[in-house]
């Protein structure tokens, strides 16, 4: 055994032991890919498994970070602990953000059970989803029966965060039809329960009308799993900040939780998500691979002056840089 | 930039501990450390100080910044620090005060774990210097 790996596997026995104090420095690790993350999340796996994890999502000013709170109140109140993961974005010029869904954890404050952890978009890319989804497995593994990872959803990147869940609900503000408009560009087809927070306001039977009728007018069966059942999101409507509507919610959460294993769905996507992982990891590999070569070729900016000056061009590069790749794959076969 | 190269940031948890319910001070702290490119978490209002803790274990932070005119600092301040003790976090962490503090009480919030006290009027870079001077290194 290596250092690297003696090292992880201390801070991994004292997560599995329940200290906070580890299981916030993994995070922390995965965050900031360390040389040593790979290793933690590497021991970690067989550890996971066991939660049961919602995504939420929508629009800003929704009310996810409320609603969220509201949700770890009824889940604890339950005797279940919970972890939280909450994405926020980053600035694009200082790469700095202010985190600040934390403040809604009103209800839970306090209380240890409840893991809350806030995560900014940083430079993450594509990397995002890989490092919220080995957050998620920390706290799966640290013995969390519920996790939520909340996210703004907009653009590709955050539904990909919000993929790791089993059960993603979508929240919709009422009574601007823009948020309907919103829905339409791809986060209709990740929700597996539509909630229309703030339901006391006015309008907000029309959005569940709205909403309703869009589902309709998918013309599918409402099913996108491999599921041998279809599952047609259902729309609950709730009060985050009075708490009402949030048991109707739960019981959809659960309900939908129960579909997933009745109907193999659960297995279905769990292999989906551990494909996607391969994928990306072989992505991020790869890429690292190739940029080291980029600089030892003399650097991106001497290959994009060549391609300026009209030398060579953007696919010349690429299959010189990745034909040796192919051609090792190829001896190998 | 490859997805694998290390990314660290430094870390900030921005609170408001006890009852004085002047958070502008925060506010400005936090943006300026945002604009600095630090990841800010805001506490919010009338925390207490084992909730603070909570936070500033759960989120891991580098530096924990106090924000305090209500004249309890030294009764809250020390109960922090414990409570960062008690989980094994101190270490790690840079405790830092800003608000009204009289300069006989600097001295004992020093010993008690602070490692600075800004005063009003501190110009923001100072503040942004010192963090970046002193942030703890991690393994």
């Amino acid at each position: 055994m290596t250092s690297a790996e003696a090292d992880a596997s201390d801070l991994v026995a004292d997560l599995l032991a329940g200290d906070h104090r580890a299981l916030a420095r993994v995070i922390t690790k995965i965050e900031n890919r360390e040389p040593s993350y790979r290793e933690l999340v590497s021991q970690l796996y067989p550890h996971t498994g066991d939660a049961e994890v919602v995504g939420v999502t929508g629009s800003p000013g929704a009310g996810k970070s409320t609603l969220v709170d509201k949700l770890a109140k009824h889940y604890r109140a339950r005797g279940l602990t919970v972890g939280v993961i909450a994405v926020d974005p980053a600035s694009p010029f200082t790469g700095g953000a202010v985190l600040g869904d934390r403040i809604r954890m009103a209800s839970t404050v306090g209380d240890m059970d409840v893991f809350f952890r806030s995560m900014s978009t940083r430079g993450h890319l594509g990397g995002l989803s890989t490092a919220t989804a080995d957050a998620v497995k920390a706290l799966d593994a640290f013995g969390k029966d519920r996790i939520i990872v909340e996210t703004v959803g907009a653009g590709q990147s955050e539904v990909d965060v919000v993929k790791a869940a089993d059960t993603v609900a979508v929240l919709v503000p009422p009574s601007s039809g823009d948020d309907v408009q919103m829905l339409k560009a791809g986060i209709l087809e990740i929700a597996d329960v539509f909630v229309v927070n703030k339901a006391d306001l006015s309008g907000s039977d029309k959005t569940v009308q709205e909403l309703r009728q869009m589902l309709e007018l998918r013309g599918d069966d409402g099913s996108r799993h491999d599921g041998a059942e279809p599952w047609s999101p259902p729309i609950v409507e709730t009060v985050a900040r009075s708490g009402e509507g949030i048991e109707d919610l739960l019981e959809v959460l659960a309900d939908h939780h129960e579909y997933l294993v009745a109907s193999g769905a659960l297995e279905a996507r769990k292999r989906e998500r551990t494909a996607e992982e391969i994928r990306t990891l072989l992505r991020d590999d790869v890429s690292a691979l190739l940029e080291d070569e980029l600089e030892r070729l003399g650097g991106i900016d001497d290959l994009v002056d060549d391609i300026l000056e009209e030398r060579t061009t953007p696919y010349e590069i690429a299959d010189e840089v990745v034909g040796p790749v192919a051609d090792c794959l190829e001896e190998r076969h | 930039m490859s997805a694998d190269s290390q990314q660290r940031k430094i870390r900030c948890l921005v609170a408001k501990v006890g009852l004085d319910g002047h958070d502008r001070g925060a506010h400005v702290i936090a943006r300026a450390f945002r604009d600095a490119g630090f990841e800010v978490i805001y506490s919010g209002l009338h925390r207490a100080p084992d909730e603070i803790v909570q936070a500033a274990v759960q989120e891991d932070v580098d530096v924990l910044g106090i924000s305090i005119l209500s004249g309890a600092h030294n009764t809250l301040i020390p109960k922090v620090v414990e409570g960062l003790k008690e989980y094994g976090a101190f270490e790690d962490t840079l405790v830092l005060v800003g608000g009204i503090i009289p300069d006989d009480d600097k001295a004992t919030l020093r010993e008690a774990g602070v490692a600075e006290v800004f005063g009003p009027g501190t110009p923001m870079e100072e503040t942004i210097a010192f963090v970046r001077e002193h942030v703890h290194e991690r393994d």
